[in-house]
């Protein structure tokens, strides 16, 4: 069984959420403190969304700089999945381990709404069980969300097959580049997105499209856990 | 310490005024309030008592205008397992869980300051239900504008709605219904109603008293500053020309400040290692400590040189009647305080004994040795006077509801449609709601946009429809009417989705409870939701009263906010409120009357807001709730929609035209042959 670390910022406050998700496609899943500097032997690590000590600096500024996150980075070096969505994927752009950063809406406004997204890599251990080009509509609530790069890093992402995931259908929320909705590391094995699929894991509100980021822990380690899963396009 | 200042007399600390009748006046107490509180402790009060009382007498506090006609109000049921008097009102729901909720005004802070204000606002609301044991699982808000036209109304509308978002987002908690209303009657004086419902297992129930003689009262949260101070007394008078001058008296909100008390409350009140827990709100820690002493029957001793604060220099007067954010009172028995401590500092917060319980039922405040207040602490509360103002309904009002609109109507039914699609009361709402996270928590099963909000309860089957509604028009111009027309729209929502109704939180915001015009729309309200929630057996478990809803332009119409929770027994019975499939029918269900009264279209197409707003059937309305239910539950319906403002044809086009997010429209076709001709704009009935 997958260990799943779900690590909790003072702030996070879509932890049990994350948990649950985990939890409902078959993996152990455990809450680690941001205080902590161990992740207690965990095969994937899970930054959650929220606002991590209130945000009231940049989003994910100051929780990069916790204890726990030195532990993330070094799971990270080491090969191990990390998905951080929503101030999750804020964290890791404000730690390194993702290029480029989030910027206030386009509409200077929150945005709570379901957005279509398409799926574009499905070699990462979190979107191994989706089909690619697949379409799914996933809830985002976030006021910065617009994600930005250089261009050169844009390319980059562009040209390695690591956007994971892209707004469509007129579906971009916060005016991110090129409909740019999550984007993985060069290796493949971190993934940070905006929209939060831990919402949409639950057949009884209608909807669990988004219950396959984590079951794709398991296929990820079926398929033997160091395949690289960047892929060109 | 105690023991030896107990028994003289409190006093005055140097560079404290002496306390008169002028000085009392300025605290909003008048002078039969004034003697009383002198005959009471047969002395002058001190300077911080003087204080204390302000803020216990103040309207907001105390209810002394609305009492007699709250006590009206049916408060118990089969359901109800906490009714009126606690933060927050409780009803049982099965399998051993249970649903706390509650509304609350904070008016006058946004009508001065529209971002914090609302911010506020949600932060107490959410304190009062988690104080209860209970995990909030959503927010609902009623706001209330001018016109959209002027400069002013957008920068408070626009605060408002960013100061909601930003608090409820930050804690994590899904806004799932509310209405948003521009009328000129709110001008001066916009409404701000949050309500907040929660979940909790009946067992983790916990009581706001104070028990256990030598029991320890800790301040948890945040330092006590010198914001809010006087925060009741400005909400229990008239705002006017001065009341920007009040802006410093606004608090400030730190919701992540919030989200730890919030999981630190938890985690004592779910731990058992607390005796009670009460936000320090309205009049900060003078309420809070007051009324959890009255409720046990003790008395209580506060140092106030303990409490931790953000700025030296701070009097006992200004500790006790401050009303930073993000505090909470909590007691403890003294073996357990350090656990108390090590679950906040868990959550990075402090927790700093202040005072005790004591037995001799006093309401005791120290300050660096000296005793500044010793008052009654039954008395403190019980004594307040209560007042039964002259009710009387003005002339106007009376030929107000008699009156027709003079003339043809002015448009068709094309045009009306239009008119009424481009109103902004009636237009979709999707620029407010969009602003608020509605699906964290990962158990939204119907998002803003319909009839009622709907949860799943997690690792149950069942579900929670909530819902807040009033319609202002009615109740101005019937105000027993339009009090049971806002009861029956809410618990109609409801049912709708197929929900059974359970019960009632109102937050009744009125004008001037001195005037005879404003008290009669106040007590003719509250008789007429009295009698729905009779009808409905949906109890009244608790609310909020606003009086001196006025600006220089005279008193808002009254607008008793109801907000209802029901019980969805399987959440896979819900029922949406838009067209599902082509070529499904549409029936209208219950009787269409022929009432414009009151109604939008007269409002909106002939400009004329009068006539008498359509009765309300109370038993027709259970009958038509309890179809609702039982259809949902066989799977008849594909969708169910409320006809309310803007009657038949408002509610066609709404549920034609779909969600806030529908990919397409869907086109509806009636066959209105036997209607009367203005008949598409009746409000009863819904299809």
């Amino acid at each position: 069984m997958m260990r799943a670390a779900v690590v909790r910022f003072p702030g996070s406050n879509c932890d049990m959420d994350a948990l649950r998700a985990a939890e409902r496609s078959g993996c152990q899943a455990y809450f680690v403190w941001h205080r902590d500097d161990d992740l207690q032997q965990a095969d994937a690590v899970l930054l959650p969304g929220g606002f991590s000590y209130g945000d009231y600096l940049r989003s994910g500024a100051i929780a990069r700089f916790s204890p726990i996150m030195q532990a993330v980075q070094r799971h990270a070096a080491d090969g191990g999945p990390v998905l951080g969505i929503c101030n999750g994927f804020q964290i890791l752009c404000e730690a390194g381990l993702l290029p480029g950063a989030l910027l206030p809406n386009a509409g200077l406004t929150f945005v709570s709404r379901p957005v279509p997204v398409r799926v574009e890599n499905v070699a990462t251990p979190f979107t191994m069980a989706y089909h690619k080009g697949e379409t799914l509509h996933i809830p985002v609530a976030h006021g910065d969300g617009r994600f930005v790069a250089a261009p050169d890093t844009i390319d980059e992402l562009e040209s390695s097959g690591r956007v994971v995931l892209r707004y469509v259908d007129h579906g971009n929320p916060n005016g991110s580049t090129a409909g740019i909705a999550g984007i993985c590391s060069s290796e493949g094995n971190v993934v940070g997105i905006m929209p939060h699929p831990e919402r949409i894991v639950d057949p009884a509100i209608g909807d669990d499209s988004g219950s396959r980021f984590f079951s794709s822990l398991a296929q990820w380690r079926a398929a033997g856990s160091n395949t690289p899963v960047t892929t060109s396009v | 310490m105690a023991t030896k200042t107990a028994t003289a007399p409190p006093k005055n600390l140097p560079g404290e005024p002496a306390v008169t009748l002028a000085l009392a006046e300025e605290h909003n107490l008048n002078q039969m309030e004034y003697d009383r509180i002198v005959a009471m402790l047969d002395r002058t009060p001190t300077f911080t008592e003087l204080g204390i009382f302000s803020a216990l007498w103040s309207e907001h506090c105390s209810y002394k205008h609305s009492r007699p006609v709250l006590k009206k109000f049916p408060t118990t049921g089969k359901h109800v397992v906490q009714g009126p008097g606690e933060n927050a009102g409780v009803l049982r729901l099965p399998d051993g869980w249970a649903v706390a909720f509650k509304i609350e005004s904070h008016n006058h802070p946004s009508a001065v300051e529209p971002y914090q204000g609302a911010a506020t606002g949600v932060g107490g609301i959410l304190r009062d239900v988690f104080t209860m044991g209970a995990r909030p699982v959503a927010v609902l808000n009623s706001i209330r504008f001018g016109p959209l036209s002027e400069p002013r109304n957008r920068y408070l509308f626009a605060g408002v709605v960013r100061g909601v978002g930003d608090y409820g987002n930050c804690m994590g908690v899904p806004t799932l219904g509310g209405e948003v209303v521009f009328d000129e009657t709110y001008a001066g004086n916009p409404l701000v109603n949050a309500m907040c419902v929660g979940l909790l297992r009946e067992d983790d129930l916990i009581r706001a008293k104070a028990e256990g003689v030598g029991n320890i009262l800790l301040a948890v949260g945040a330092r006590t500053g010198r914001d809010g101070i006087h925060g009741a007394s400005f909400a229990s008078e008239e705002l006017s020309e001065q009341s920007q001058a009040r802006r410093p008296q606004v608090q400030v909100g730190d919701p992540f400040m919030e989200k730890l008390l919030l999981e630190a409350s938890l985690d004592l009140i779910t731990g058992g290692i607390i005796v009670a827990i009460q936000d320090m709100g309205a009049a900060g820690l003078t309420s809070s400590a007051a009324e959890m002493a009255e409720r046990g029957g003790v008395g209580v001793e506060l140092d106030t040189s303990l409490v931790p604060i953000r700025e030296q220099g701070m009097s006992p007067y200004e500790i006790l009647l401050s009303e930073s954010q993000e505090r909470m009172l909590v007691v403890a028995e003294p073996g357990r305080v350090a656990e108390v401590q090590t679950v906040c500092q868990r959550w990075e917060l402090d927790a700093t004994p202040v005072g005790h319980v004591t037995d001799d039922g006093m309401f005791r405040i120290i300050h660096e040795g000296t005793l500044v207040a010793s008052i009654p602490g039954s008395r403190l509360i019980d004594d307040c006077p209560v007042y039964t103002p002259e009710a009387a309904e003005s002339a106007s009002a009376v030929v107000r509801r008699k009156a027709r609109p003079e003339g043809e109507p002015t448009a068709g039914l094309h045009r009306s449609l239009e008119v009424l699609l481009d109103t902004p009361t009636l237009a979709s709402k999707r620029w407010v709601f969009q602003q608020y996270d509605s699906t964290v928590q990962a158990g939204t099963a119907i998002a803003p946009g319909g009839d009622a909000g709907v949860l799943r309860v997690e690792t149950t089957d069942f579900g929670l429809a909530v819902t807040v509604d009033c319609n202002a028009r009615y109740v101005m111009l019937d105000p027993y009417e339009g009090g049971k027309a806002a009861v029956a729209e809410a618990a109609r929502n409801i049912a709708c989705t197929g929900a059974q109704p359970l019960g009632v939180t109102d937050c009744l915001n009125f004008g001037n409870p001195e005037k005879p015009e404003v008290f009669f729309q106040f007590r003719e309200a509250c008789r007429g939701i009295g009698d729905a929630c009779r009808a409905f057996d949906t109890p009244v478990t608790g609310g909020n009263v606003s009086f001196y809803n006025e600006s220089p332009t005279g008193a808002i119409a009254p607008t008793p906010a109801v907000g209802m929770v029901g019980l969805l027994h399987k959440l896979s019975h819900r029922v949406p409120s838009h067209f599902h499939s082509a070529r499904d029918a549409v029936f209208m269900v219950g009787t269409t009357t022929g009432h414009l009264g009151g109604s939008a279209y007269w409002a909106e197409i002939h400009g004329f807001v009068g006539g008498a707003p359509p009765p309300v059937d109370l038993e027709a309305e259970s009958r038509l709730q309890r179809f609702l239910q039982a259809a949902a539950a066989t799977g008849l319906l594909a969708s169910a929609h409320d006809c309310s403002d803007g009657g038949l044809l408002l509610a066609l086009a709404e549920a034609a035209i779909g969600g806030p997010y529908a990919d397409s429209t869907m086109g509806v076709s009636v066959d209105l042959t036997g209607y009367a001709p203005d008949s598409a704009f009746l409000p009863p009935g819904r299809c």
